[in-house]
């Protein structure tokens, strides 16, 4: 071959190659049955590699599952991040790449609807298809409902409280089994905590990433606000409650110097500070201690947790999240049934899955925090998986044994909830790096801004 | 064989051909190109099927989304609702001129440290490889591990963070830093130019090596000094460099986005950090409004690409 006809040759080659990889970059979903006449589904969330004891648990259980479940294939995908980050998964719905059962938060719901891409499964979330259906909690079901359709199964919820740690109680003089109740009583621990110096911060909050609005939520419930209006359609924080938000965080931050000179935090960066014994006292859920030991090297026994502190009492509320499993638009009802049966064995089974106890124990995953509570107090599924959590607790539950004897009436996330909190982020740094901060100001600017972004619909 | 006629009588004195049209005739001339570049055309259809399913594609996309509303799953033409909502929001002209103080301050700073760097590196007669690779140095740090440097050892706002050991050093007051909204823009555009200061070094360096040394010894005889020299020998001579790199160093500031996202954690203290990018951003993926984040990515389009407008003209005029 000539040199000009092989450099042709080459050139056609290469053109032809690049054609053919682009139309392979157009994405076809899975057919929904084999040859065999299986039922195929894919899932998120399977654990990424490096967690290598959860993976093999995950491959384990869908092998079981399939076992049992002979016509049905399912497929996982390591998704990275999308399972714990807003950004990512917004981009996989955006982009029309989520798995036929995905993931999200409940704080996901509207963008799922708006996206068009989840589907009714009210006809087919039965006992036929997950047994314990009657026994999870209605009020969960609820978040995942609209216009009387159901777009997800509910499969993980928790509650914000007090978190504290003994250990920094210890050394400051604090009862570690009489956490702090009110604000005041938060704010006079702190200060304490804060003096044992070292960089301690007696008590730590967040201001960045959304998650400084989250909380603020939370601390407004706490005072018996609320974020926007009952119809959803105002703002309805800048009030004599929130205030009383930004006050307390203000007074402790710049009146005692007691949360530390380092703000502006995100989630990963106060836990981080937590794990390094840094932090004596934050609001979160009974998983943030989770997070604390796997991710950031803390220990379990130096971490306890108390119900959401009130203002001048008990709270009058706390905030209530969790997550649910979609079901992708156009999938043939088979699918939906097989997903169903998934997520029932994988989720909402006491023993099964996530609720494997006697698996867990040896792997020191903890076992024995107060929740998820799927389930229905007094039901039968809720029963067993008290026993096996009570039997199997590989965590001194004792630790949370105050936060579980004071429960403080849950409230739902607000409409909008990830947009809403990163206007709150504002108010929440506000306080917390300005001395000479504005409440009133503050306040007013979120107030228009969600508003705003209330009346345009997004 | 030879040719017993010439082409050009046979045409005049044979029968009439129907003449060809213009388009026709261009469309055969344009049919033997190709057949006779077939290799280049083969290369091209690769390189413009890349830019047009990469490049070009996203782009026209997000003009026509930008003019879209979805609410579940459905589309409708909204005309310029997303800009009018888009400029509505409060965070908008904060991000606009946090973006605009960003692009100033590294116009003053990312712009003209490098230069004169690369002057001193120009001058110097020893240890100058060995000084060239120190400055290049950052530019090989990811971007995201040096602004993590910088977020948690130089700009920790207690006394143990790097500068504010310094400043309490010398004795002076110490800074917030990042947790200051006066210190925000500043403290972005420092870390910034540290990042990337190193390649335009390298560029300004290789621009100031041309200039030939005659110039110099004609300056220097008729008296010039270390400034004279660098006012009429070398900013004149390096002007075309210096006005590319004065536009690039706009067009890639205006896209402030990693700095605020890392360093601000995003919006930073009060949206002292808010980004016309970090904006888009956040409307895209926070507030779940692609429509809004297409709009604005529009007029960041349209700005960016008046400033580039500025730019041909200016230099096309120089040329």
């Amino acid at each position: 071959m000539s040199v000009p006809q092989y450099r042709k040759v080459a050139a056609l080659a290469l053109a032809t190659g690049l054609g053919l990889s682009l139309a392979a970059c157009s994405t076809k979903s899975d057919d929904s049955s084999d040859a065999g006449g299986k039922v195929t589904i894919t899932v998120d969330c399977q654990p990424v590699g490096a967690q290598k004891e959860l993976l093999k648990n995950w491959n384990d259980d869908v092998a079981e599952f399939q076992r049992q479940n002979p016509d049905i294939v399912v497929k996982s995908v390591s998704v990275g991040e999308q399972c714990n980050n807003p950004p990512d998964f917004t981009a996989r719905l955006a982009g029309g790449t989520v798995t036929d059962v995905f993931y999200g938060y409940m704080t996901d719901v509207q963008q799922v609807l708006d996206s068009g891409q989840a589907m009714d499964i009210g006809q087919y979330a039965t006992k036929d298809t997950i047994p314990t259906w009657d026994s999870v909690d209605p009020a969960l079901k609820e978040v995942f409902t609209d216009g009387g359709k159901l777009y997800a199964v509910p499969v993980k919820n928790y509650s914000m409280g007090l978190i504290y740690n003994k250990a920094l109680f210890q050394r400051a003089g604090l009862d570690v089994d009489n956490p702090p109740k009110t604000w005041p009583e938060v704010r006079a621990a702190a200060k304490k905590i804060a003096a044992l110096g070292d960089g301690i911060a007696g008590y730590s909050e967040y201001s960045a990433g959304n998650t400084g609005g989250w909380h603020f939520t939370s601390l407004l419930y706490s005072q018996g606000g609320q974020v926007l209006s009952a119809d959803g359609k105002k703002a309805d924080f800048n009030n004599a409650m929130g205030k009383q938000v930004l006050q307390n965080l203000k007074d402790m931050r710049y009146g005692d110097n007691s949360m530390g000179s380092r703000q502006l935090l995100q989630w990963g960066d106060l836990l981080t500070n937590a794990g390094a014994g840094k932090v004596g006292m934050f609001i979160g859920a009974p998983d943030a201690t989770q997070a604390i030991v796997s991710q950031f090297q803390g220990k379990y026994q130096d971490w306890a947790m108390g119900p959401l502190p009130g203002q001048d009492g008990q709270a009058k509320a706390t905030l209530g999240g969790g997550e649910g499993y979609f079901f992708k638009e156009g999938l043939s009802p088979e699918q939906v049934k097989a997903g169903l049966k998934w997520l029932a064995y994988q989720k909402l089974t006491p023993g099964k899955g996530q609720f494997d106890y006697v698996r867990a124990k040896p792997q020191n995953y903890p076992v024995g925090l107060p929740q998820p509570l799927l389930f229905t107090n007094g039901s039968d599924a809720q029963k067993q998986e008290l026993d096996l959590r009570k039997a199997n607790a590989n965590v001194d539950t004792t630790n949370f044994a105050v936060f579980e004897a004071n429960p403080v009436p849950i409230k739902g996330e607000p409409r909008n909830a990830q947009a809403v909190y990163a206007v709150l982020d504002a108010a929440m740094s506000g306080v917390l790096t300005n001395p000479n901060a504005n409440i009133d100001a503050l306040l007013k600017t979120a107030e228009d801004k969600v508003n705003q972004l209330l009346a345009a619909g997004s | 064989m030879a040719l017993t006629t010439a082409p050009g009588a046979t045409r005049r004195t044979g029968p009439v051909a129907p003449t060809p049209s213009r388009t026709a005739a261009r469309r055969a001339g344009l049919g033997r190109k190709v057949r006779d570049n077939l290799t280049g055309h083969a290369f091209l259809i690769g390189a413009v099927a890349c830019f047009a399913v990469f490049s070009w594609y996203p782009m026209v996309r997000g003009v026509v989304m930008s003019f879209q509303r979805t609410r579940r799953g459905e589309t409708t033409w909204v005309g310029w609702d997303n800009y009018s909502r888009i400029i509505a929001d409060p965070s908008f002209w904060t991000a606009w001129k946090n973006t605009f103080v960003f692009t100033g301050l590294a116009l003053v700073l990312g712009y003209a440290v490098p230069f004169f760097v690369a002057i001193l590196l120009n001058e110097l007669r020893h240890a100058k490889g060995y000084l060239r690779v120190l400055v290049y140095l950052p530019v090989m740090l990811p971007p995201a591990s040096a602004l993590f440097l910088f977020k948690f050892y130089a700009y920790d706002p207690s006394e143990a963070g790097l500068f504010n050991a310094i400043l309490t050093a010398l004795g002076l007051p110490t800074s917030e830093w990042m947790q200051s909204p006066t210190m925000t823009m500043p403290a972005m555009v420092i870390a910034s130019t540290w990042m990337n200061m190193g390649g335009a070094v390298l560029i300004y360096l290789a621009a100031l090596q041309n200039i030939p040394g005659e110039l110099y010894e004609a300056a220097e005889i008729d008296g010039a000094g270390v400034w004279r020299r660098i006012l009429h020998v070398t900013i004149p001579q390096t002007r075309l460099i210096l006005a590319l790199l004065a536009m690039l160093q706009i067009v890639a500031t205006m896209q402030l986005f990693i700095e605020p996202l890392i360093l601000a954690n995003g919006a930073g203290t009060q949206d002292s950090a808010t980004s016309v990018a970090y904006l888009i951003y956040q409307h895209g993926f926070f507030q779940n409004d692609l429509n809004g984040a297409a709009a604005l990515g529009v007029i960041m389009l349209v700005v960016l690409a008046g400033f580039s407008a500025v730019y041909l003209r200016l230099t096309a005029r120089q040329d």
